[in-house]
């Protein structure tokens, strides 16, 4: 195994001749990342090194059995520097992590001081096999911790009243918690024990750490078992290394590539991390347009709109989990370019483009040209999405339809997004974003030329869904028959309309 | 009231305290069986090779390029068993086959120096296979004739009378599907060598003494050469009592072999693709009731699904068919059940052990007759109850009718029902794309293995010299709470303080032939066995006591602590009572044991009394239903649950939510699909991640969940007066699956019969609503009016149901 690791932020210029080994700092003690291949998760690493308390529960990001905490940058501009993010340890590469704060249960509290979410969880009976409890333990410290996270107030003063079944009086966002299975308890005490927490206290040293800067990212370097990790300095040293290696696969959160490598057996020879290039972390507003980071995290985003974009809005409760959430970004739900992959509907209904940059420089492509074949797009070997712009303004009439079996952390057998403009009780534009019904992501055409200049009223609406219902070419599966996805296309426009008549 | 049952003042047990372990949890402290790994060094890890095929005969085996993998250390295959190459206890599932029965069946194993090693091994391995015809669904098995071990019957008083004098008869089919554990923590065992050959495997083992069976036989050692620990289970719910043993062995094997510890965790896919799930079921009945909804008579045949061999199928089809009646009083009975042999995985116990297949059948006849009937289903249901005197179809009596009505009034009181039916009619009249409904329904469950040797329990209690105390017991922990009801039984019965007592693993060198932890018998017969160990030594203390207070013994009392003796204030401190009996050679620890009294069963004549008694329960579960997708949303449940009792509140409120959650999953939204198609993929299970195999989440947890302990229900003749709780509130998710029928049938007109899958998902739910709408009749469901259609009866050729147990009791019988 070779390795070096610099700062990233410094270009490599400041530091190179002192560059650190590779490490993690693990529950404030520095592990070197001895014996990790580019494909060994930080889950294998942690319990390699006997902290066992993360567990495997599924190797691909659906249990949070494996959470842990990384010390991130902050998600809000109002808020401390650092935040505590919980992620799946199964799907982050341990190398991704060099030169990053990790905590894990064992580093909130031992018994007979446990931090105040084990205590929490510990009385409320929030455990009974115990095995998913630290990965719960990690999401709801991340909660636990969360700037802008406040207790709802009463009018009496009193904290007590919750504003939704889904938040706590306390301000506790139970989606925290979506990404965490338990098969024991039905989740009533673990809920009760989220509800229950106060605030963290003036002495808390985890509270305290958010008031600094998180760690910089480094430049990674790590090489061993015929393969490669390689976290680039800039984009342009990225798209560089993508122009090199034909084979090479980009990860941010890694929640995608994580299962290919965890389920089936996929070693890449050449894994680049491009999660914390700052070229694709930005995020602006104009009369025009909203552009995101395609590097952002959707957490980044969800804070970083606050519900600016409603369509939007409406998908990221609905995006997997919070766990997923915290390392998924846009850039990879439309890198992969799968065909039930939630992000592509919505953003199509809301026509936007992507800003892809190689090294010959960067180009701007409209969504809806985009896909070309099952999991094929336009986008070059060499390129990587930077941004994704969203035009203003946004369709006044708009709706999210995710058809799966569970509600929280599900993939999806349909979604249906639609922006409708309705002026004067006449439908002016159409856009409708359709997942899971064709090889790609597609535009309901058809259907946007029915309504288009049509009555938003019932004969209207009902023909315009049995075009709706005849979009794609639905197959039957595991999630759902080609019949009920014909029939959700169909259900989907006449709820949106049910919905805006105020008749749902 | 019995010396069982009966507390004494103060007791430890009935106090609301956290799982014993709740600390070790919540800090990653807690070690499973796959944490040993990083602290035991030169551990080589398997992996299996799993066949392609459904159903196929092996023609050759090339282990040569596994060995040429670097870090692949050794293969494994049937050449290297010593003693039986049999992974079960009926011979007729091998642990190396011959000929591979389900996609996913391991035919080797390959140890190597680290997983990555062994994963790599397993790929190069090459394996000639001849397919051979697969049978998969189990209509098709039912149409093959395709069956497997006994067919046994339940009946009682005159069918063809019973049906003849019924004013309405209908008859119809039920399917449902079958469930995966997911037990968050897959099957691990660690396995190594002692100094003198005798092998120790740490194993997640719901079943110690089975798992050291089976490694005996398969290394062909002796018992005595083997010992078995559990730790904790990371979940087990029944999938770790039959299932582990193989995995145990095949480490065990690869520890003899290598003289290296070996370590078999399967992946979540394997685990889903090699391990045993609950029995789907099909059945078809005929029904009758009089003119006032009363049930007359009932014929039916259930045919379980029960995989590529027999495992527990026997058994929990007995139990299936011991809890068709569920609460309601049924003259004339007669079931048969059937057990198909597909090219599946071997299913096996599952929390309920076919006690939910069998109400569940019964349910969905009184959900689809109700309608029918002109009546609510809830009347319906309430009209039918058990009384006192009555008695089930295989005979045993009841004797605690009124507890159901008890629990059934309490739930419609404090779930408000009345008000809230009213509330749900008006919301219905109000809203045209959605429906609510509130589905209530009562479960009556039987305590105790149908097999009666397995009613029996040992404990082996430690005083230690300084006063503290060590528990071992037969049970094993994986989350029920066992452990922590185990510790307060023991405060209990040798009055000091919860802490003074700490509890060991489960180790079958400490309690040799103990039964699974398994038919929520964990607490009542173990339970049993430590409290008779410590009523052992607390006598022997007493005598001790009785000098140094000067009362004669039975006067004696041990409390917090504290010793004291009636008409004294002089008292002495547990610790210094045992020092002193110390130094008086006063023996200071025992073995207990238990058996439960008064059970008998005949599983030829399917007749007997084989319940030590009935946990009992009733469920309100509303849902509300969405018009345009199916997709539904559970809004309040409100339980009243028979626990007797409870040696442990927190425990038993934990059990009761997380079976009724755990049942709503298997109701709604669990959904197994196998691959039926006659592709290359035949036989695939296509729900083999977590991705694709939901459980429920935080989203299902109902927003408003009530649940109470039935009051004043103490249980004469079980420890302290409390009852099992492990089991029997899965089934009161039926009350959700009930609910949701009456919410598809609002969208139709009056009197709607419907229909509805099992799992109900939000799919199966819309289409049963749409047809629903579009009935103009009063039937959108399949219930036939003619009773002339009837369920086929048990194949004459079918083997004889004849356990091991009760075949050695004849040959001592007939001594």
């Amino acid at each position: 195994m070779t390795t070096t690791s610099v700062p990233a932020g410094s270009g490599g210029g400041n530091d190179t001749g002192t560059a650190a080994p590779p490490g993690v700092t693990v529950n404030g003690a520095v592990l070197p990342l001895q014996g990790v291949t580019p494909h060994t998760t930080t889950l294998d690493w942690l319990r390699g090194r006997g902290l066992t308390g993360a567990k495997e529960g599924c190797a691909e990001g659906e249990c949070g059995a494996c959470a842990v905490l990384v010390a991130c940058p902050a998600t809000r501009p109002d808020g401390p520097p650092t935040e505590w993010v919980a992620v799946n340890a199964c799907l982050v590469p341990a190398a991704a992590l060099d030169g990053q704060e990790v905590l894990t249960a064992e580093g909130l509290g031992r018994p007979g001081a446990l931090h105040p979410v084990q205590h929490e969880m510990a009385v409320r009976g929030g455990s009974q096999c115990g095995y998913c409890t630290p990965g719960f333990v990690c999401s709801m410290a991340a909660e636990f911790y969360r700037p802008g996270r406040t207790a709802t107030t009463a009018d009496d003063g009193r904290h007590d009243a919750a504003p939704d079944p889904e938040h706590g009086p306390n301000g506790f966002d139970l989606h925290a918690l979506s990404g965490n299975l338990c098969r024991c308890t039905g989740y009533r005490p673990i809920r009760d024990a989220a509800y229950a927490l106060g605030d963290p206290d003036e002495t808390d040293p985890l509270a305290a750490r958010r008031a600094d800067p998180p760690p910089a990212p480094r430049h990674t370097v790590l090489e061993a078992d015929g393969a490669r990790f390689v976290r680039p300095r800039s984009l342009g040293e990225a798209t560089a290394l993508l122009a090199e290696h034909p084979d090479a696969v980009v990860v941010a959160g890694a929640t995608d590539v994580g299962v290919e490598v965890n389920l089936r057996g996929a070693r890449p020879p050449l894994v680049v991390a491009v999660d914390r290039l700052e070229e694709l972390r930005t995020l602006g507003q104009t009369d025009d347009e909203i552009r995101i980071g395609a590097g952002l995290t959707l957490t980044e985003v969800e804070r970083a709109l606050d519900g600016r974009v409603p369509l939007l809005q409406e998908l990221f409760p609905q995006f997997a989990s919070r766990l997923i959430r915290n390392g998924a970004t846009l850039g990879g739900n439309l890198g992969t370019a799968s065909p039930i992959g939630d992000a592509a509907p919505v953003l199509l209904a809301l026509d936007a483009s992507l800003v892809l940059a190689g090294p010959e420089g960067a180009r701007s492509v409209p969504l809806a040209d985009y896909f070309t074949g099952y999991r094929t797009t336009v986008r070059a070997r060499d390129e990587l999405i930077t941004e994704v712009v969203v035009p203003l303004p946004l369709a006044g009439t708009t709706a999210f339809t995710k058809i799966a079996k569970r509600r929280f952390d599900d993939i999806s057998s349909v979604a249906v997004a639609v922006a409708l403009d309705v002026v004067d009780g006449t439908v002016a534009r159409a856009r409708i974003g359709l997942g899971g019904v064709a090889a790609t992501p597609l535009r309901a055409r058809r259907t946007e030329e029915a309504l288009t200049g049509a009555p938003w009223d019932g004969a209207p609406v009902a023909h315009a869904a049995e075009v709706l219902g005849s979009e794609g070419t639905p197959m039957s599966d595991h999630r759902a028959s080609d019949r009920y996805r014909r029939a959700m296309l169909e259900q989907s426009l006449l709820r949106l309309h049910a919905r805006s008549a105020g008749a749902a | 009231m019995s010396a069982l049952s009966q507390r004494p003042p103060d007791p430890v047990v009935g106090r609301a305290v956290p799982h014993e372990s709740a600390e070790l949890h919540v800090t990653g402290h807690a070690l499973y069986t796959d944490d040993l790994v990083p602290r035991t060094k030169d551990v080589l890890h398997a992996w299996p090779v799993q066949s392609p095929h459904a159903h196929a005969r092996v023609t050759g085996l090339r282990t040569a390029p596994a060995l040429a993998v670097p870090g692949v250390v050794r293969v494994l295959t049937g050449d290297d068993v010593p003693g039986v190459n049999d992974a079960g206890v009926k011979n007729d599932e091998p642990l190396f086959p011959d000929e591979v029965c389900f996609v996913g069946h391991a035919v080797c194993w390959v140890l190597g120096e680290t997983a990555e090693a062994a994963r790599r091994g397993a790929a190069a391995v090459e394996v000639d296979y001849e397919p051979l015809p697969a049978i998969v669904s189990l209509r098709e098995a039912i149409a093959a004739e395709s069956f497997q071990g006994a067919q046994p019957t339940v009946a009682r008083g005159d069918l063809g009378s019973g049906l003849e004098g019924a004013v309405h008869t209908f008859s119809g089919e039920t399917e449902l599907a079958g469930q995966e554990h997911f037990y968050l923590e897959t099957h691990a065992s660690l396995a190594s060598v002692e100094d003198d050959g005798r092998i120790f495997v740490q194993s997640s083992t719901q079943h110690p003494s089975e798992t050291q069976e089976i490694v005996a036989h398969v290394l062909g050692l002796r018992s005595s050469e083997v010992t078995v620990q559990c730790l904790r289970m990371g979940g087990g719910f029944g999938g770790k009592e039959m299932q582990p043993h193989g995995y145990a062995a095949i480490a065990a094997l690869g520890a003899r072999l290598t003289g290296r510890p070996v370590r078999l965790r399967l992946t979540r896919t394997q685990d889903l693709t090699m391990t045993g799930k609950r029995h789907g079921f099909h059945a078809s009945w005929r029904v009758g009731f009089d003119a006032d909804g009363r049930l007359q008579a009932l014929e039916a045949t259930l045919t379980s699904d029960g995989g590529w061999s027999l495992d527990l199928s026997e058994p929990v089809l007995a139990r299936a068919l011991c809890h068709v009646d569920n609460a309601y009083w049924i003259p004339h009975v007669r079931l048969t059940g059937r057990i198909a042999r597909t090219n599946k995985t071997s299913q096996t116990a599952f929390r309920g052990f076919g006690g939910p297949q069998g109400m569940l059948v019964i349910e969905d006849v009184l959900g689809r007759c109700a309608p029918l009937l002109g009546l609510e289903p809830h009347e319906l249901r309430r009209r039918n109850f058990y009384e006192d005197g009555q008695s089930t179809p295989y005979g045993q009596r009841i004797t605690q009718a009124g507890r159901l009505v008890t629990a059934w009034e309490q739930v419609a009181c404090s779930g408000e029902l009345e008000r809230r039916r009213a509330e749900v009619a008006e919301f219905n009249a109000t809203h045209e794309h959605a429906r609510r409904a509130i589905g209530v329904t009562p479960v009556k469950f039987g305590i105790s293995f149908n097999l009666t040797a397995f009613n029996q329990a040992g404990a082996l209690v430690h005083v230690y010299k300084d006063g503290s105390v060590l528990v071992n017991h037969g049970g094993t922990e994986m989350g029920q709470g066992l452990h922590t009801k185990m510790l307060q039984v023991a405060a209990t019965t040798l009055g000091v303080p919860l802490g003074s007592v700490r509890l060991a693993p489960t180790r079958t060198d400490k309690v040799p032939n103990t039964s699974a932890t398994a038919a929520s018998s964990g607490a009542d017969l173990n339970g049993a066995a430590v409290k008779d160990a410590c009523e052992q030594i607390r006598e022997r203390l007493a005598q001790v006591a009785a000098q140094r207070l000067g009362v004669p013994a039975p006067d004696v009392r041990f409390s917090d602590g504290v010793v004291s003796g009636l008409g004294t204030d002089e008292t002495v401190p547990w610790d210094d009572l045992v020092r002193s009996a110390y130094f008086a050679r006063v023996h200071l620890f025992a073995a207990g044991y238990y058996r439960t009294e008064g059970l008998h069963w005949d599983s030829r004549e399917m007749r007997g009394s084989p319940f030590k008694y009935f946990a009992h329960g009733v469920a309100a579960t509303e849902v509300e239903v969405d018009g345009f997708t199916g997709a539904y949303r559970t809004l309040r449940v409100d339980i009243v649950h028979d626990v007797g009792d409870s040696l442990s509140p927190l425990v038993d409120l934990g059990q009761i939510e997380g079976a009724y959650v755990q049942g709503a999953g298997w109701l709604t939204l669990e959904d197994l699909r196998w691959d039926e198609s006659d592709g290359d993929g035949r036989g695939r299970l296509l729900t083999q991640s977590a991705s694709t195999y939901k459980l429920p989440s935080f989203s299902e947890l109902p927003p408003v969940f009530h649940v109470n302990l039935l009051e004043q229900a103490h249980e004469e003749g079980a420890v302290y007066g409390s009852k099992a709780v492990g089991e029997p509130p899965l089934m009161l998710a039926l009350s959700l699956r009930e609910a949701l029928r009456q919410a598809c049938a609002a969208f139709g007109p009056a009197g709607t019969s419907v229909d509805l899958a099992s799992p109900a998902t939000p799919e199966t739910v819309f289409w049963a609503l749409q047809e629903a709408r579009s009935a103009h009749g009063v039937s959108a469901g399949h219930v036939d009016p003619a009773a002339d259609r009837r369920p086929p009866g048990p194949d004459p050729a079918a083997p004889e149901r004849r356990p091991e147990s009760e075949a050695v009791l004849a040959e001592l019988a007939e001594d």
